[in-house]
């Protein structure tokens, strides 16, 4: 599923949807770095509450746009992570290079 | 134990089948009434298994990745992934969180992920012959009043 976008002065946040597993990763993967690359924001917001199903691609693709971020000073926020992804992504132990936001309102 | 009941698929190693093979044995899993959680473990362990064949089993090719579940008493539910790919030398490493042969957007968390949402995961290989992962979860399903 295409990535929605929303650019708030210099936070980018991405909207990921439906299912994050390896076949899907890669499309997100360069809808998401066409946008850095163009917008080079200061935060890239990952926002997960529309994700239907993660499994650690999903972990791949967090890890790979903190890389993407990291070569020019840009900070990384996960958002509206449900249950089924946390679990995921606290294997990973993923919360020391990304900031862990809860979901406002 | 005598199974309940099996089933099994055979799909080929496309990464557009690691959806199809995660609804598949979710939906043979129904029978015993998993709960959400439960559910959605099952499911995102065979989807690293699935990737497992797709990614390392069969890096260069197309291959079969030969899958099989079994029901058994009292809420016990197995599945087998099986290829015939090029086979893992060092079990034990393969199985360690985070190393991976791959780069990239690899995170090396499969084994992880499924020795995390399974009660115990079984691993054989033969390097040249294939690779047979074997999980087993119990699924506490609804109470019998």
């Amino acid at each position: 599923m295409p990535v929605e976008f929303k650019k708030q002065r210099r936070k980018l946040t991405a909207y990921l949807i439906g299912d994050i597993d390896h076949h899907c990763a890669e499309p997100i993967r360069m809808d998401i770095d066409e946008r850095i690359a163009a917008d080079k924001p200061e935060v890239l917001c990952l926002d997960f509450s529309k994700v239907t199903f993660m499994d650690s691609s999903g972990v791949g693709l967090v890890m790979g746009r903190f890389r993407t971020l990291s070569v020019y000073g840009g900070r990384l926020e996960l958002s509206g992570m449900s249950g089924a992804v946390q679990r995921v992504m606290q294997l990973s132990g993923i919360g020391k290079i990304a900031t862990i936001v809860e979901k406002k309102g | 134990m005598k199974a309940l009941q099996t089933m099994k698929l055979e799909i080929e190693s496309r990464s557009v089948n690691e959806a199809f093979a995660r609804a598949v044995v979710s939906a043979f899993a129904a029978q015993l009434d998993p709960t959400v959680e439960e559910l959605a473990d099952l499911r995102t362990a065979v989807s690293e298994a699935v990737t497992n064949c797709i990614v390392h089993a069969y890096r260069e090719t197309v291959g079969k990745i030969y899958i099989s579940a079994s029901v058994y008493p009292q809420g016990m539910f197995c599945v087998k992934i099986r290829d015939r790919g090029c086979g893992i030398a060092d079990v034990a490493q393969a199985r360690e969180p985070l190393f991976t042969t791959l780069g990239g957007e690899r995170a090396g968390l499969g084994f992880a992920v499924m020795e995390s949402f399974c009660d115990k995961v079984q691993v054989r290989s033969a390097v040249g012959k294939g690779t047979t992962v074997t999980l087993y979860k119990r699924i506490s399903g609804r109470d019998d009043a």
